[in-house]
């Protein structure tokens, strides 16, 4: 993660799809193409269906880092408008 | 403003979309849209913006809740029989979404209080059951450049056709002069399927959100028609302007509201 300068971050560990990537969808709304969001989620389907759903979005997935305690850092470039 | 926990959930199958995220839903959440009649077409329209999160809807009416709308109004229920439809239909939508803030005009349309009632919104539906009333929406809507979805239903057809100044024909442009009185069946004779409204006044919530949202083709310049019996819809295209339409013409000769005198029942929404 210290690779990246991380201009926001958002926690999806307390909520269940679809709201996971609704709620990254939102943070990554609010910035400007070019700054990184980063992602904290749970393993399992979130870590299958956000990196997926962000790129269909049409932003750019850095890294997937992998916590200690099961958590994905999912840290993510936003793409053009 | 930032989404409560909760609007992110209630709204999450809007914001998933590309076309809304969360910059249209707030865009959704920021409008106003006046619903002309809270009959057949009002009735599903009101609760699609509801449901939808348009923060505020205007809904105006004269009547009270019949027991015979209930076969197609689906925004009022047997409880509500003998109320206010306006006040029916404001408790609906607010059970249906916290969201909206809903103001109630128990009124019906004429010359004197349309300006007035339309001034504040940013998109007009004509839910109403009359030509008076539609060819007055129209010019008022003309006059104010406002933004509004047409339509009518009776027996199984039903059609409807959007207007944005500027953008294509009016109402008047197309259709002229309300048709005499003795030419429009009356309730009593013609009788409506209560889907009809459903699938006529569902498509006019519809081009609202897309107007509010910026997004797609709005039925501007088109009339879209619908025979449920030949399960048909056609979309016709109609010509970009009517230069000497009366209302928005270049010489308009109506540059005053009209109230029509009405048949004494001569619509069934």
């Amino acid at each position: 993660m210290a690779d990246y300068k991380i201009d926001d971050y958002v926690d999806i560990t307390d909520v269940v799809c679809p709201v996971t990537f609704v709620k990254a969808k939102i943070a990554i709304e609010e910035l400007e193409t070019g700054q990184i969001l980063s992602v904290h989620m749970n393993g399992g389907e979130p870590v299958q269906n956000v990196p997926r759903s962000m790129k269909e979005e049409g932003h750019k997935v850095l890294k997937l880092n992998k916590n200690d305690d099961g958590t994905f850092d999912l840290i993510v470039e936003k793409g053009e408008e | 403003m930032a989404f409560s926990n909760e609007q992110i959930e209630r709204y999450s199958r809007h914001i998933i979309l590309k076309e809304v995220g969360a910059k249209g839903q707030k865009k959704l959440l920021n409008s106003s849209v006046l619903i002309i009649g809270a009959g057949g077409l009002g009735a599903p329209a009101a609760m699609y913006l509801a449901a939808a999160g348009v923060g505020t809807i205007g809904i105006a009416d004269a009547d009270e809740v019949d027991l015979s709308n209930l076969q197609r109004q689906i925004i009022h229920a047997t409880k509500d029989v003998g109320k206010a439809k306006v006040l029916s239909a404001k408790e609906t939508m607010e059970e249906m979404n916290p969201d909206v803030k809903v103001n109630t005009y128990r009124t019906f349309v004429a010359s004197d209080n349309i300006m007035d009632l339309i001034k504040d919104y940013d998109f007009i539906i004509d839910g109403t059951d009359n030509f008076p009333a539609k060819f007055l929406i129209n010019d008022a809507c003309v006059m104010a450049k406002k933004p509004f979805s047409h339509a009518g239903i009776i027996r199984f057809q039903g059609q409807l056709m959007t207007y944005v100044p500027g953008e294509g024909p009016c109402y008047r442009c197309i259709f002229r002069d309300p048709p005499p009185k003795d030419a429009v069946p009356t309730c009593k004779q013609a009788g409506v399927i209560g889907a009809m409204g459903g699938v006529i006044g569902s498509l006019q919530a519809m081009e609202a959100i897309k107007y509010i949202l910026g997004v797609g083709d709005l039925l501007t310049g088109y009339l879209l028609t619908y025979d449920a019996l030949k399960m048909e819809f056609r979309k016709i295209k109609l010509p970009k302007e009517v230069k000497d339409c009366a209302v928005c013409g270049e010489n308009p000769t109506i540059t005053e509201l009209i109230d029509y005198e009405q048949a004494e029942c001569d619509g069934v929404l």
